[in-house]
């Protein structure tokens, strides 16, 4: 591969980088870290706490925590069904649950609006059935549900995944030497499946904490999250340093995941090399 | 018994991720004005949106961007590829970690960091009467940014596994280096580009966050067009526009995944 180093690859992606990655986010710490003049302030970063602020802050924590725990108890049976499949279907059932991607994100969140409204296509059913109406809308049941169905594709992929490259022997060999379903799962399997586990949660947690399309569109207007108090910082006050400054106290957050994150995926690495 | 619950857990998650789908789809045949009421079916909304300029522009606009981002892109990720492949195990961890910031990070953060971005720029520039304009230009820079890291993702497993004797061959026999490249590396990860190309192309086309902060008024892509027009209320052909560009992509899906590869396409970004 050394000798493929001659051929002078390295520079475009690299200026790239530094230019639309790193500087861009140096960016937000130089606004987020200075007033209007230029000069230096930890005003912006202490307008979080503003209690309109804290309050969005933490129904988005709570909400993506909530949606986030639900893709997982969600996903991971369905990707457990979807791996005891066999025959050459399975390819095909698979993508079935991959498909709903490609239409428009934002037109299928729409779309739940008119699924839930008051007189909404649910309701029109329920009341033909003669069951209770479900009043939602409007709601941050909505948006934890809005949040679910988003992002549930995410988190059945990689389990799916972690849950193919299992060698059926392992599991056999569990079996073998007497532990029952219960136990194959719980020790054997599962620990088996936690790097997927993980990147499932961090590709479920950090897009329903930053939302603020989902919290629009079925939150109504009352509802802010915290991606909706950052939003109209840009696009409807037009204050770019205290809206870097919230974004600079949301990015400590993704980073507080993360770390946590990447703390479980070593531990379950050092799991799966003991095992 | 233990296969019929899982048939009905199947179907329920089925219905959940479906049931918005087919409400679109039947709205696109809506003959009414709003999604309040049915008015009978009605294909005259595919007919009309080809009418309307806005959509049209918007579409166009979509299409273009995903076209461009997603070339460059994989462009770039192969050049990526290449040189990480080449680097000191410790040196590419390091590229590789901040190559994925943009696929890690939250998008809206990506988002107002290329805006500011583009702000300062302007700013700077100001100065000898210069002006960045947003629209095309920033929101292509901004799609090729979150589309690199998805490219290198898929690009380099495959050029990990090519000989490289191969390509020393070649030079033994005379090609110029471009030359071997171009004729033995390139045809041998072609599946990589080629896939990495479609989740790229795919990825633009839907996008959302990153496109409303880096646009310009007067800019729109078919997401953007939407959330503007939420309000007022979404122009029937919308759902037509989306219904055709779902059912282009199922086709594009089912004959590129059928013809080269066993797996269906997406599964690649599982991988992600």
């Amino acid at each position: 591969m050394r000798k493929l180093r001659k051929l002078w690859l390295d520079g475009p992606y690299l200026v790239w980088m530094a230019a639309f990655i790193i500087i861009p986010l140096f960016t937000i710490v130089y606004y987020g870290l200075t007033d209007k003049s230029g000069a230096f302030t930890w005003n912006n970063i202490l307008e979080m706490g503003t209690p309109e602020r804290m309050k969005a802050l933490l129904l988005s924590l709570i909400l993506s925590l909530i949606a986030t725990a639900f893709c997982l108890v969600m996903a991971y049976p369905l990707a457990l069904i979807l791996t005891g499949m066999k025959g050459g279907a399975t390819a095909f059932i698979v993508s079935i649950f991959i498909i709903p991607m490609w239409m428009n994100s934002l037109l299928r969140i729409l779309a739940w609006q008119t699924l839930l409204e008051r007189n909404g296509v649910i309701n029109q059913i329920l009341g033909m059935l003669h069951l209770p109406k479900l009043y939602i809308i409007n709601t941050p049941y909505a948006i934890a549900l809005g949040m679910i169905y988003d992002f549930l594709p995410f988190m059945i992929l990689p389990i799916y995944n972690s849950l193919q490259k299992i060698d059926p022997n392992v599991v056999n060999a569990a079996y073998d030497l007497g532990a029952n379903k219960f136990q194959t799962f719980w020790k054997v399997i599962f620990p088996l499946t936690l790097p997927g586990v993980i990147s499932g949660i961090t590709m479920v947690f950090v897009p329903a904490l930053t939302t603020f399309v989902i919290s629009s569109f079925l939150g109504g207007s009352k509802i802010l999250l915290i991606g909706n108090v950052i939003e109209q910082q840009f696009t409807q006050v037009g204050d770019w340093n205290v809206g870097s400054g919230l974004s600079l106290v949301l990015m400590v957050f993704i980073l507080i995941s993360m770390a946590v994150m990447q703390h479980y995926d070593k531990a379950a690495d050092e799991e799966t090399t003991k095992l | 018994m233990k296969k019929a619950l899982s048939r009905i857990y199947l179907v329920f998650i089925f219905i959940l991720l479906y049931a918005p789908i087919v409400v679109l789809i039947i709205f696109s045949f809506n003959d009414s004005k709003t999604r309040a009421k049915w008015g009978g079916w009605t294909w005259k909304w595919y007919a009309s949106m080809f009418q309307d300029q806005t959509i049209m522009s918007a579409l166009w606009n979509t299409l273009i961007i995903a076209v461009l981002s997603a070339l460059i892109a994989t462009i770039l990720g192969l050049m990526a590829s290449v040189s990480l492949l080449a680097m000191k195990h410790k040196r590419r961890s390091v590229v590789l970690s901040l190559l994925d910031i943009p696929m890690l990070n939250a998008e809206i953060v990506t988002g107002i960091s290329l805006m500011l971005l583009f702000i300062a720029i302007g700013q700077f520039l100001s100065r000898w009467g210069y002006t960045i304009e947003f629209g095309f230009a920033t929101v292509l820079i901004g799609h090729i940014t979150f589309n690199i890291p998805y490219t290198v993702l898929l690009i380099m497993p495959k050029l990990r596994q090519i000989n490289i004797s191969t390509y020393e061959a070649a030079l033994d026999l005379g090609a110029s280096r471009w030359f071997a490249f171009r004729k033995v590396i390139v045809p041998d990860i072609m599946s990589g580009l080629l896939s990495g190309f479609m989740l790229a192309f795919t990825l633009s086309l839907d996008d959302f966050v990153i496109t409303h902060f880096t646009k310009g008024p007067g800019f729109d892509t078919i997401s953007t067009k939407v959330y503007t027009e939420v309000r007022k209320g979404i122009k029937p052909e919308m759902y037509a526009l989306s219904t055709l560009l779902f059912v282009c992509i199922l086709v594009l899906i089912l004959v590129f995944g059928r013809g080269h590869r066993k797996k269906p396409m997406l599964s690649d970004m599982i991988q992600v």
